[in-house]
């Protein structure tokens, strides 16, 4: 039934951190399933603690499932090893959050840039070249290679971030709240940036954030999380504009609108809506 | 930090990558010190080839010669020539210390290494060992060895290698723990590098400049107890080196007091050297050879310069107002300015947004008006007028008596901006003991209304937790209180819920709101979000750069502002923008649309 | 808090059982015939057969070991090879000497390197320049060769101090303190300079931490603020770094001891040293790792005192 075929499927993953000593382990993530597709922003939106990171985090292999399955162009990525880990580098990559620590200080742009080509095989030579690619690819100027990270703005890292993960012509990048270290401007610029790289490339997006606005402006579908399990999930239109469930709704109304009218009325509707479900729990 | 956001980030010159060695080689003490230092090494290896007296020649009628042509340092009580012995001693030094240094080192970093790189039970293991390496007095460790092995120094020094193994250990497993969990270490494995190269790539050079650093120290360590052990007379006494020089001047120090200074200064002067390397080195790395010593001069003894143009006149009515505001960071050429000349005003009861960028000077407007800037930032020109009061001009005294009780503060991180070594309860009641004057009692009281008020649910409870009981939220609460506690006439809110949840900031915004209009005090709110403004402010004051872009009601701002920038930021917000069109014509996607659990 | 209490006390405890294990077998291991050693090369192999019986060294090791554990709790440490005193009598009497200087040293180091870090850290100038010119001295200086000094110019030149010996403080305290001024310096010198200069960092640390700002907004003096949170937040790490100084007292001790001819137990250890006698230096080694043990369980219950997540971990 489907036209077109599934890149990432995640059915039923749990994950769950040891306790240590006499602290219980903490369950994070509990029955996530959903599928993305070639060319596809995934959004993933909720608070602290909803466990939007662990999924990024487990899909690249940096946290082990505690159960369930994730299958990447159908084989079973769950608990692939460190060999396996290596040929998936080509086709997976990720954009953090905080594009000052995501970036090791000590080595230059270009040495950031032509590790995951190296690494690949590709020799010195043509990963320069494609280096030069990669910048003018992320509107970076083209002497920024010699450079080191401290000597660009927050706006700028998180291009060479971007750059670092298409170096390799991925069909899926883990973007983890990629925008939200930065200021109004940049962050428009940023998103549209990846935009531009889906639409050009195909490229598969799973996109974490914790602003409602920003996953409605990327994303074609959105899972909403809260405390470890999705509450509601479906077309981005939908889900950030008439969502269903209390809890995105609130999350919704929570977010204030830049106009003083607008926000009044919006602000009596999440109180009566938290008046409603608190009464319903009482 | 709340200043590295707001100091500028745009591209810098370029820093060569040779900064660190050059910055190492500015230092004169430094470099002094490598050459004192290479100067041993060099005599340890030509001493024999030099056609110096011989160290171990007894000659009992040249004994306790004074210095002269034959005997440059003259001789000791048995008549052997003590510059002969110096010179020699240096083999026997860098031997001893040598091999110390070496097993050390090899040892610490290994294991400090795959300690702080794999952690689990081999840095469980390793830790225990080496904080039992570490309480151990190695000056009797080794007397207990010699017993065993007998007067050989350079077995002793071996096993003080050993027991100087946790100062690499350490320093090591710390640097490599700080960065392992770095996001740069996560990108690269997943770009599918190995642990080997990724312990090359990206962890080595971490490690690299404190282990010199710390080699530096472990090697003057080793030095001073090598010659101690020589002093103390339990190695082998008969080859010339300096602690065994040290332990003849001693018992004849009654006699020859002279025979003792040599030595001594021989190991001052490389223990010194090898100490000074180390700190040049720590500083260049650092970068803060300059400016750490200079006296701090306190806010009020800086003197504001009279501005060149007449401040415009204050508005009458306004319970604070700022003209010309200039903010600098440093003096001389140095100086570096952060606000440009603001002046804004706020009236009583009003709610005031301070609205930009990074880098905008936001932040720094509001220390300034609470004269709290950070280090070495300063009002360099303007006036801040107070209730009629001008700010400036007060001292250190009459600033603190007005924080609190007529102008409060907000801060934006929870977590870091309450004590962590004090309860809750304390942290509010020790100002309005002070301040306010209250009892004990009066002041618990009142605090716990305030913990109610704020929305807390478990007064009591809160009252006697510690911050890291809390969470980020109630911590937030908690700050509110504090801030509200003395009555203030002013708030200075900096960014209040940027660091909380969507859910949470509202709750919080809600609270603000509330107790603005209880208690009719007057706030700046700083704050980069529109949203948040249209929430709560009456008028707002947008900044770009470290200056003023315009002033005007929260409906002109927010819906027809004058300035071209203003509506830039407006546009640049997402909010109710058109979601992204589905490109797909099926329905197979994240599961089936429109499923809401309950 | 009673379980990390015990929890210290119980790693106390392995400490000290294992480093006496440590002590007592590699060193009686390490000299091989030890009963040989004892008597010299003249005995016959039915003398030293006879005196290994007699020290219990034909057991396996761990029974020897156990053995020599249970006689050391119920207080008998065993005999000196050559004096045949007790070892337990001959460290109680030459405890006092060394836990005068450690004591007095530990204290004055404590306050001093406190109230100079601190002074340091929040005024800067001059004070904050010499702190850094005496911790470079501090550290390369040994405390011998300080010693040495203090002893050329104040003992033999000026005559203002003793150069030897001891008065122990319950016979005359005004002797007491001039026997041991001039030791007293020659090891405070480095531990001084050295804990100083850590609080002078984490002093430096705290007042850069965002909830100082806010102390500051809420209207209190300055100088309260630096007494309370500062000198609180400050004081866990030069507390810890205070406890890894003791070690390095102790060690500055054998040295102190041995130039001032004062008869403690670092001396006493250096004289066992160069006449192999094992059950004397297993007992001394034994005795300064209860030093040791005991500061820092004081150290660990002030921290913990002090800096309540301390208590969690």
């Amino acid at each position: 039934m489907t036209n077109t075929p599934r890149l990432l499927e995640v059915d039923q993953l749990a994950v769950e951190y040891p306790g240590h000593g006499r602290k219980p382990a903490f369950r994070a993530l509990e029955e996530i399933s959903f599928a993305i597709r070639p060319g596809e922003t995934l959004g993933l939106v909720g608070e602290s603690g909803s466990g939007k990171t662990t999924i990024g985090r487990a899909i690249l292999g940096l946290v082990k499932p505690t159960a369930g399955h994730i299958r990447f162009d159908g084989k079973d990525i769950t608990h692939a090893g460190r060999h396996d880990r290596r040929n998936l580098s080509r086709d997976i990559q990720v954009v953090f959050q905080d594009p000052y620590t995501s970036l090791n200080p000590s080595m230059t742009v270009e040495d950031i840039l032509s590790e995951p080509l190296t690494i690949q095989g590709t020799n010195k030579k043509d990963a320069l070249e494609r280096v030069r690619g990669l910048l003018d690819r992320v509107r970076l100027p083209a002497n920024s290679g010699g450079r080191l990270p401290r000597e660009f703005s927050g706006g700028q890292r998180q291009r060479i971030a971007i750059a670092r993960a298409i170096a390799v012509k991925p069909r899926l990048i883990v973007c983890d709240e990629p925008v939200s270290a930065l200021d109004l401007t940049t962050q428009a610029t940023v998103l549209d940036l990846l935009v531009e790289i889906q639409e050009a490339t195909k490229v598969a997006y799973l996109f974490v954030s914790h602003d409602l606005s920003v996953i409605r402006h990327i994303s074609h579908n959105v899972i909403v999380l809260y405390k470890g399990h999705i509450v509601e999930q479906g077309r981005a239109a939908q889900v950030t504009s008439q969502p269903v469930h209390p809890y995105t709704q609130r999350l919704f109304m929570s977010a204030p609108v830049p106009n003083p009218a607008q926000q009044r009325e919006r602000r009596e509707a999440r109180r009566q809506l938290v008046a409603a479900t608190t009464g319903q729990a009482a | 930090m709340t200043l590295a956001t707001e100091v500028p980030t745009d591209v810098e010159p370029v820093v060569p990558r040779s900064g660190l060695v050059r910055r190492f080689l500015r230092n004169p003490l430094g470099l002094l010190s490598t050459l004192v230092l290479l100067a041993v090494i060099v005599i340890a290896v030509v001493v024999p080839f030099l056609g110096l007296p011989d160290p171990n020649g007894v000659n009992l009628r040249e004994a306790n010669r004074a210095p002269g042509a034959a005997h440059l340092l003259g001789t000791d009580g048995s008549g052997r020539d003590i510059f002969s012995r110096i010179m020699w001693g240096t083999q026997v030094l860098l031997a001893g210390s040598g091999i110390s240094l070496a097993i050390s080192m090899a040892i610490g970093v290994a294991t400090g290494l795959m300690a702080g790189y794999y952690g689990g039970w081999f840095d469980s293991v390793a830790s225990w060992f080496n904080n039992l390496t570490m309480s151990l007095p190695g000056i009797v460790v080794l007397l207990a060895v010699t017993t065993v092995v007998g007067p050989n120094v350079y077995i002793a020094m071996a096993t003080f290698g050993i027991l100087l193994t946790p100062a690499f250990f350490r320093v090591v497993r710390g640097a490599v723990q700080a960065v392992r969990n770095e996001l740069y270490v996560d990108a690269a494995r997943v770009s599918g590098l190995s642990d080997a190269r990724i312990i090359a790539r990206h962890i080595l050079t971490v490690v690299r400049a404190p282990v010199i650093i710390q080699a530096a120290r472990v090697a003057s360590i080793a030095i001073s107890v090598q010659a101690g052990l020589e002093l103390l007379g339990i190695t082998d006494s008969t080859v010339p080196s300096w602690g065994n020089m040290l332990n003849e001047g001693f018992r004849k120090i009654a006699l020859s007091p002279g025979l003792i200074l040599w030595p001594s200064l021989a190991i001052g002067l490389v223990s010194m050297a090898l100490i000074l390397v180390g700190n040049a080195l720590r500083d260049a790395l650092e970068d803060r050879g300059h400016g750490t010593t200079r006296a701090v001069r306190l806010p009020a003894r800086t003197a504001v310069e009279p501005s060149a143009t007449p401040a415009p006149a204050h508005p009458a009515n306004a319970l604070l107002s700022v003209q010309n505001l200039k903010v600098a960071y440093g003096t001389g050429s140095g100086q570096k300015e952060v606000v440009h000349g603001v002046s804004l005003h706020v009236a009583p009861g009003e709610v005031l947004g301070l609205v930009g960028e990074s880098g905008s000077g936001k932040t720094q407007t509001a220390f300034a008006v609470l004269g709290l800037l950070p280090e070495g930032g300063h009002v360099s020109d303007g006036s801040i007028l107070f209730d009629g009061k001008e700010l400036t001009a007060l001292g250190t005294k009459d600033r603190t008596a007005l924080r609190g009780t007529d102008i409060a503060y907000i801060p934006q991180e929870p977590m870091s901006n309450l004590d962590p070594a004090f309860r809750i309860g304390h942290q509010l009641t020790v100002p309005m003991r002070t301040r306010l004057g209250l009892s004990k009692a009066d002041a618990r009281s009142r605090a716990l209304a305030l913990l109610a008020r704020v929305g807390i649910a478990d007064p009591e409870k809160t009252f006697k937790s510690y911050p890291h009981e809390v969470s980020g939220g109630m911590a937030q609460r908690v700050l509110i209180a504090g801030a509200v506690s003395c009555n203030p006439r002013l708030l200075i809110a900096d960014e209040p819920t940027t660091a909380l949840d969507v859910t949470v900031q509202a709750e919080v915004l809600d609270l603000l709101r509330d107790l603005q209009r209880e208690t009719g005090m007057a706030v700046v709110m700083v704050t980069h979000n529109f949203g948040v403004v249209a929430d709560i402010c009456d008028r707002v004051a947008v900044m770009q750069s470290g200056r003023l872009v315009e002033v005007d009601t929260v409906e002109k701002i927010l819906t027809a502002p004058s300035q071209s920038y203003t509506q830039k930021l407006l546009d640049s917000m997402l909010e109710d923008g058109p979601a992204r069109p589905y490109p797909f014509d099926d329905d197979d996607s994240a599961a089936s649309p429109l499923k809401a659990k309950e | 808090m009673t379980i990390f209490l015990l929890r210290r006390l119980l790693s106390a405890v392995v400490l000290l059982v294992v480093v006496s294990f440590l002590a007592r077998v590699l060193l009686y291991q390490g000299i091989g015939d030890v009963a040989r050693n004892v008597l010299g090369e003249s005995a016959t192999e039915e003398q030293v057969a006879l005196k290994n019986q007699e020290l219990g060294l034909d057991q396996p090791l761990i029974v020897q070991y156990f053995d020599w554990l249970s006689n050391a709790i119920s207080g008998d440490l065993g005999v000196s090879f050559f004096s045949s005193q007790s070892v337990w009598d001959t460290l109680l009497i030459r405890l006092p000497v060394t836990l005068s200087l450690v004591v007095v040293v530990t204290l004055l180091t404590g306050v001093v390197a406190f109230a100079v870090g601190i002074y340091a850290a929040v005024r800067k100038g001059w004070v904050d320049r010499t702190l850094q010119i005496l911790a470079t001295l501090g550290d390369a200086l040994p405390p011998y060769i300080v010693a040495l000094f203090l002893v050329t110019f104040f003992a033999i030149q000026q005559k203002i101090f003793p150069a030897t010996g001891f008065i122990p403080l319950t016979e005359s305290p005004a002797g007491w303190a001039r026997t041991i001024t001039l030791p007293v310096i020659a090891l405070a010198i480095g531990g001084v300079a050295g804990v100083a200069q850590q609080v002078r960092s984490s002093t430096l640390g705290v007042l850069h931490h965002d909830y100082i700002r806010t102390v500051r907004s809420r209207g209190l003096s300055e100088r309260r603020i630096i007494l309370t949170s500062v000198l609180r937040n400050a004081s866990t790490n030069g507390l810890t770094s205070l406890a890894v100084q003791v070690v390095g007292i102790l060690g500055g001790a054998v040295f102190i001891e041995v130039l001032f001819a004062l008869p403690g137990l670092g001396s006493l250890a250096v004289e066992a040293a160069f006449r192999t006698d094992l059950p004397l230096i297993v007992g001394v080694v034994l005795a300064l790792m209860l030093i040791v043990v005991t500061v820092n369980l004081v150290v660990d219950i002030l921290v913990a005192w002090l800096n309540p997540k301390v208590r969690l971990s």
